[in-house]
């Protein structure tokens, strides 16, 4: 998926946005955590003190299992399913040498995922030394494996006491792959070979290749090479769209579990223009500083997982819709690292436990395509997840209720106010304002350093979006609450705040609601966001489906969540209408 | 006597606009004076004065001889009986609670008798109007709810902000009657802002003429009648066909 690597320029744009955040953000940041920080320290007497009050209230918040001297270690991934099938792989050989495990799989992309490593926030990850290179130090890409695993390991290590662990053994490099008939008829294997017969051919690349330096940009430098046409696709369709014959070339994964088909043909990168992207753990300087018997079983990983192996276990994953924590634990199995009799942990993400496991069990089915490996229908699939659905209901309307109380509490007095002063009014609301056109996904990505990652930073985030319409609302609806009655009332006497209290703010009541409705609709799209880092929900299936192809999982979070935002729109409408006075005409 | 109201030399702008232009006027205990004039003339700055709506920036405003900016505004809006152009109810507030406002900010225990009282004094029984929301009502109804919220708590001084002014000439006839056989009842203290000559003729004891923030002429109807001071006065009074009615009597 295009998160993979990351994207270099995301951070550049970050500098404008990162002062209004700190500007509006640090005393709202500092008010969320300060109720919570008291509760954190129960589970974990020992380490809290050293801990983060965030991560310690929000693992608390998580429910994750109680024990004794250590917190559990927390293993995050990426949202694309080969970085969600290493999580599991670590997650569940450190479960298995007895160390607690809580799972963030899925977070929203490279920035996400390592600056919650970076602040503690988030223990280990997969990620992919030329992802260290290109997109977090901001380097060209150069050198061989080698030189690049130590280039990145130095770095790291220097600049933020982040460390690398051995390579897992197996690189998912950029592999621009053509149709075997399109291969065998035009004579291609390697790219060399592709640009030269490329006026023919239609590419078909994710949105990020075409923009990077280091993808169709640069490979056109590199090889002279000009197809016909090259359209964006997203990953999930790429293969669909070759297989077709829509599209003629497509960058996949050299790990990808579809190159295993016969019918596509990898081309070779034959100048060595791709850079490495070896995959290892990447852990946070605390965890390598504290849990040395966790790093010690990570590292028993080193160079086991070849380019072979990883392409048959995502295929499981990704083709025949296996469910991650079977295929995780079938290859810590094959390995030797876990008994063949072991159970892993309940592991589920996203709902992917029980999904199609009956079907992959009985062998490689014919169908193909993302989904072609589920039984039955999308409503028995949905049934059958209920439970699981109704568990992200509950934290969706704990992210949003919570987040919106907030944000009432804040913005109505605040709206009160502002209209008392009125002088600078409309430019403090405008300046909220500007909150609104933050990209959600940069916005939470902002709290992690703040905040760390889960449940806090994505209620913080709700509620700087939910501030504006209710600001607004109430500010604009107070002012101009009925000015005949707002004048008569001043001058039989009664003092500002019975003119507030008894005229102004019932008036202005209907006004105010519907911004709270707003806010609250708003809040219910946007909390699907908050999965990207970790805060669960409705997103969480949202996520896990998009980054494995799988569109009943998608609609497995998306259905609820439309019907959620259609049902709490209609019941804030009734309760709108119930605050209106009695003695309004029903406009 | 100390008169009820005085202003002297009253003076207010509004940015550049001159409202009060210097204008003193008695208003003695028991007297209606009518504040005649045209749209811009300083009518309705001068009423607010008088409880301390508008803010003078020069002159003096007495009340019962003291200095009103010696007393406290709220108090004295609350002691003040105020009728606002074109009513100024509460829109989500009951007849009987906006009648109840003042008596009620004055902390009277009687505030809903009072209201109610007032309400039958205007016409409007309360057994069929008090629950009624202000958007129920005609806008006479609403205006005399208006004089009956400045009349529960028995004010000595009443002002009243072109009361009739928005209402039909039928209705307006009406609430006028119920207006003069109420204040000979009470004998209420009373400002009136009209720019119809004819009510201020018809209600007032004595009629104040401003034209542009300074008054032309003050006096009973029946001078102003007969001896219009200046020719504004006299063109005003020939506009509203009162000139040639007196000349017609003749």
């Amino acid at each position: 998926m295009s998160a993979r690597r990351g994207r270099v320029g995301f951070r550049a744009g970050w500098s404008v946005w990162a002062w209004i955040i700190i500007l509006v953000g640090i005393p709202l940041a500092g008010l969320a955590t300060a109720p919570t920080s008291a509760t954190s320290a129960a589970p974990w007497p020992a380490v809290t003190s050293s801990a983060r009050p965030v991560l310690g209230s929000d693992s608390s918040l998580m429910a994750a299992p109680r024990i004794q001297s250590t917190r559990p270690v927390v293993v995050a991934s990426k949202p694309f399913g080969e970085s969600y099938l290493l999580a599991e792989i670590f997650a569940q050989l450190l479960e298995a040498r007895g160390h607690a495990v809580v799972r963030r799989l899925g977070l929203g992309s490279t920035e996400v995922a390592f600056g919650a490593l970076r602040t503690d926030a988030v223990d280990v990850y997969p990620e992919y030394t030329g992802t260290g290179l290109l997109a977090i130090l901001g380097e060209e890409p150069s050198g061989t494996r080698g030189e690049v695993f130590r280039r990145v390991s130095r770095e790291f290590r220097e600049r933020w006491g982040v460390r690398w662990l051995p390579p897992l053994g197996f690189e998912n490099t950029y592999a621009v792959s053509v149709r075997r008939e399109t291969a065998e008829e035009l004579g291609l294997a390697t790219l060399t070979d592709l640009a030269r017969e490329g006026e023919g051919l239609i590419g078909g690349f994710s949105p990020d290749f075409l923009g990077r330096d280091d993808g169709l940009p640069g490979l056109e430098e590199a090889y002279g090479l000009r197809l016909r046409e090259s359209r964006s696709l997203l990953q999930a369709v790429k293969y669909e769209a070759l297989r077709g014959g829509r599209v003629d070339v497509i960058d996949a994964y050299s790990t990808d579990g579809f190159l295993a088909r016969a019918e596509v043909v990898v081309l070779e990168d034959d100048r060595r223009f791709f850079p490495p992207y070896e995959a290892a753990p990447l852990v946070s300087r605390r965890f390598f500083e504290e849990r040395p018997a966790a790093v010690a079983a990570l590292t028993e990983l080193a160079g086991l997982l070849d380019e072979a192996r990883m392409r048959e276990l995502n295929g499981r994953v990704e083709v025949e819709g296996e469910p991650i924590s079977s295929v995780a634990a079938s290859a810590l199995a094959a390995l030797g690292l876990v008994p063949s009799d072991h159970h892993p942990a309940d592991a589920s993400i996203g709902g992917m436990d029980g999904s199609a496991g009956g079907l992959a069990a009985a062998g490689r089915p014919v169908a193909v395509g993302p989904s072609g490996a589920r039984a039955g229908s999308l409503p028995a699939y949905l049934w059958d997840r209920r439970d699981q659905t109704l568990q992200e209901i509950r934290r969706h309307l704990l992210l949003v209720g919570i987040s919106l109380l907030a944000a009432i509490l804040v913005a109505v007095p605040a709206g009160l106010a502002l209209e008392r002063v009125r002088g600078g009014a409309e430019g403090v609301i405008r300046g909220v304002g500007v909150i609104q056109t933050l990209p959600s996904i940069a916005l939470l990505a902002f709290m992690i350093p703040l905040l760390g990652i889960g449940v806090v930073p994505a209620i913080v985030a709700l509620f700087l979006y939910s501030l504006f319409p209710i600001l607004r609302n109430t500010y604009s609806g107070v002012r101009d609450a009925d000015p005949r009655a707002v004048e008569a009332a001043e001058a039989l006497g009664m003092t500002p705040l019975q003119v507030l209290r008894e005229i102004r703010l019932p008036l202005a009541a209907p006004v105010i609601m519907a911004g709270v409705r707003t806010a609250a609709v708003i809040n219910v799209g946007t909390a699907t966001l908050a999965a990207f880092i970790g805060a669960g929900g409705l997103g969480d299936p949202i996520v896990s489906g998009l980054a494995l192809s799988d569109p009943w999982m998608i609609l497995a979070g998306a259905i609820p969540a439309a019907l959620l935002a259609v049902v709490v729109d209609a019941t804030l409408g009734v309760a709108e209408r119930g605050v209106a006075p009695r003695g309004l005409a029903e406009e | 006597m100390i008169p009820a109201l005085e202003v002297r030399e009253l003076q207010k702008r509004y940015g550049r606009v001159r409202a009060l232009a210097g204008v003193s006027l008695e208003v003695l205990s028991g007297e209606c004076v009518a504040l005649v004039g045209e749209s811009g003339s300083g009518k309705t700055t001068l009423l607010r004065a008088f409880n301390r709506v508008v803010e003078p920036d020069g002159g003096v405003v007495l009340v019962k001889g003291r200095p009103a900016r010696d007393l406290d505004p709220i108090r004295l809006r609350r002691e003040t009986g105020y009728v606002p152009q074109e009513g100024g109810l509460m829109p989500h507030w009951t007849v009987r609670k906006n009648a109840a406002l003042v008596a009620r900010l004055l902390g009277m225990a009687d505030a809903d008798e009072r209201a109610d009282a007032a309400l039958e004094l205007l016409g409007l029984s309360p057994n069929e109007y008090a629950s009624r929301w202000p958007r129920e009502l005609s806008g006479g109804q609403r205006q005399r709810v208006a004089i009956a919220r400045a009349l529960a708590t028995g004010p000595e001084v009443v002002l009243l902000d072109e009361p009739f002014g928005a209402l039909d000439a039928i209705t307006r006839a009406q609430v006028r009657g119920h207006f003069k056989a109420i204040r000979q009842e009470l004998g209420t203290t009373s400002v009136l802002v009209t720019h119809d000559l004819h009510e201020a003729i018809e209600l007032a004891d004595r009629v104040a003429v401003l034209r542009d923030g300074r008054i032309e002429q003050a006096a009973t109807p029946g001078v102003l009648l007969e001896k219009p001071a200046t020719s504004y006065v006299a063109r005003l009074l020939e506009q509203a066909g009162l000139a040639a009615a007196i000349e017609g009597g003749r």
